[in-house]
């Protein structure tokens, strides 16, 4: 739940690099071949492909062997795209069922994950049996699971036998002091385990684990939540360790933690990371590692594209209802992924040649690069109302193109009450969740939030509807540096104030 | 000699199949023990399965009916503390 994604370049570097550049896609230039190839169009790894492709979870794994302090087993971890257990709990089959119905009617669904609600691998029947059918009656999703790492070294040899597309470990410290904090205890061999004990053998296995899979070729991505205070100075390290052991992407999520989801952290106050705080840390760990940025933490039962939900429509009442002919439906779904993929082709081919004659035209100037939020529903166009956005997607324009940083969420301010539950009205946050950003992009905007949004500093612009998310970017780049807009360098001495 | 759950139990299904003696059942509104295979993991375990994992303070009782997770043992938040935090929050 991504190629202008993937973040390795510095702000400011320009050109080309092995026939890749200009949007953060090409990062991927410099990932070995064969795994290019499984990222490429992938939608939790391609930010480009995340406009066109899907995933979807199912909830097969109830149980859990560890308690994380942002955790609250009643509820959906809202960290860890994991369901709660009050959400619908499927035996195998019939997830099998809801997968092949979901991937008949929406055949941009072409990743499965297993993420919970307890740890796929602390279920490790259930969670195998529906790859085993999967792979049998639908060879042409890919398959992934997320896990705390805890058993993983048990299994890696029955992950390696069903063609997992990828392994996430969700890694949050490298350093049982530093877990001790976040992890109160493990189950361990018939014991519960508490404290830096526990924490010790809980990054023993991951570590393990981690290398076990790098050692059988199966991709590994890693998954960080980012806790101030407790891991936040922490993270580099981690960032730096995990690539050295082979984990081909690092994505660092913000700890989204609410009194009323009773979690350690909701409970005593342990607050999130700012959007600007996320960010920082991003840029600091990716000079060492693949940054995925535009993960959206999509809920693990979600169905269906960017952060909808159509779940409604595939109840296991409606699935048993429906009259599902996979093969053919495969044979459609096969038609519709390479008329994407020709698609996507063309874009990237287009952006290339773009970004050349960009660069050709204008003589370096020392322009300062902008921040620029966007309202989009998908397919890679501006193409959202303001008041509607649930989320905007961050850019980041300089001199050297456009460049994708992250999704940052809100509250659409045109739906239900005027607050946010904490006296803060949707405007409010949307502003707040705008911060550091001097642009806003939508298909729409109405006139209540222009004067707010302006005297934040940020501009409103509905001139771009339906246009290409990056090169309206960067006509709008274009007009401020004509407009003699990029000299001043405001964003710097708003740091120093 | 058995563990009770009791309706603070939130059906992780964590503890089902660890029990040696299959004494644990899903059944709403909460999982259940049945007393008469439940023999308090003797003989098989050092540590009562279901009580070593259970995530949920209080959810599992003994024979007379106190709770073997008592509250603070797992969160770490301990009870006066947790209602100093709660008054704290609504009086924010
Ligand atoms: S105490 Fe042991 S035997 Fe009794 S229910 Fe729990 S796991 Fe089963
Ligand atoms: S582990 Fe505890 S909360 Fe989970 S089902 Fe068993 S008794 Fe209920």
């Amino acid at each position: 739940m991504e190629l202008p994604v993937l973040n390795n370049v510095a702000p400011d570097a320009s050109g080309c690099q092995s026939g890749s550049c200009g949007s953060t896609d090409d990062q991927m230039g410099h990932l070995p071949e064969h795994i290019r190839e499984k990222v490429f169009n992938h939608p939790c790894y391609s930010e480009e492909a995340h406009h066109y492709f899907a995933r979807m979870h199912v909830a097969v794994a109830p149980a859990c062997n560890i308690q994380c302090h942002y955790c609250n087993r009643k509820y959906d971890c809202a960290n860890e795209s994991r369901p709660g257990v009050v959400s619908e709990l499927h035996h195998p089959v019939q997830a099998v069922k809801k997968v092949l119905a979901v991937a008949a009617t929406i055949p941009q669904m072409t990743v499965l994950g297993i993420a919970g609600p307890g740890d796929p691998l602390a279920n490790p029947e259930r969670t195998f049996e529906t790859f085993r059918m999967l792979a049998e009656q639908a060879p042409d999703i890919k398959l992934c699971v997320s896990t705390n790492g805890l058993s993983l070294p048990d299994h890696i040899d029955e992950l390696a036998k069903h063609n997992i597309d990828h392994v996430t470990i969700t890694i949050n410290c490298v350093d049982p002091d530093v877990g001790a904090l976040i992890y109160p205890w493990i189950f361990w061999k018939n014991k519960r385990i508490k404290g830096r004990e526990a924490a010790a053998i809980l990054i023993e296995q991951q570590q393990k684990g981690l290398e076990m899979l790098v050692a059988r070729g199966i991709l590994v991505k890693v998954n960080s939540v980012l806790i101030p205070g407790v891991n936040d100075r922490h993270l580099a390290e981690v960032s730096r360790i995990v690539k050295a052991k082979g984990a081909f992407l690092h994505n660092v999520m913000p700890l989204i933690s609410e009194a009323e989801h009773g979690t350690f952290y909701g409970m005593t106050g342990q607050r999130g990371p700012t959007a600007e705080e996320l960010q920082a840390l991003q840029d600091e760990c990716s000079g060492d590692m693949n940054m995925m940025r535009h993960c959206r933490q999509c809920r693990a039962d979600a169905v269906g594209m960017l952060g909808e939900d159509r779940g409604d429509e595939f109840t296991m009442e409606k699935i048993e209802a429906m009259d599902i002919n996979y093969p053919e439906a495969m044979k459609m779904r096969a038609e519709i992924h390479a008329a994407i993929n020709e698609e996507l082709d063309a874009k990237r081919a287009a952006k290339h040649a773009k970004v050349h004659s960009i660069e050709e035209i204008r003589p370096k100037p020392a322009t300062r690069p902008v921040l620029m939020a966007v309202a989009t529903r998908g397919s890679g166009v501006i193409n959202e109302h303001f008041g509607h956005a649930r989320e905007f997607l961050i850019y980041e324009a300089s001199a050297s193109g456009v460049r994708f940083i992250g999704h940052r969420k809100t509250v659409a301010y045109c739906e239900g009450g005027d607050t946010c539950g904490d006296g803060m009205s949707a405007l409010d946050k949307s502003i707040e969740v705008l911060s550091g950003c001097e642009v806003v992009l939508c298909s729409k905007i109405g006139f209540e939030p222009w004067g707010p949004l302006e005297k934040a500093g940020i501009t409103p612009n509905g001139e771009h509807a339906m246009e290409p998310i990056e090169d309206a970017i960067l006509a709008v780049y274009e007009e401020m540096l004509s407009n003699g807009k990029l000299d001043a360098r405001p964003a710097e001495q708003q740091k120093v104030a | 000699m058995a563990f009770e759950i009791i309706e603070s139990c939130v059906n992780c299904w964590a503890c089902e199949p660890l029990c040696p003696n299959q004494a644990i059942y899903e059944a709403r509104p909460h999982f259940m023990i049945d007393a008469d295979k439940c023999n308090e993991c003797a003989g098989d375990f050092e540590e009562s399965q279901c009580v070593s994992i259970c995530p949920i303070e209080g959810a599992i009782l003994n024979e007379s009916g106190e709770p073997l997770n008592p509250p603070g043992s797992l969160t770490g938040i301990v009870p006066e503390k947790f209602a100093k935090l709660v008054a704290r929050q609504q009086a924010a």
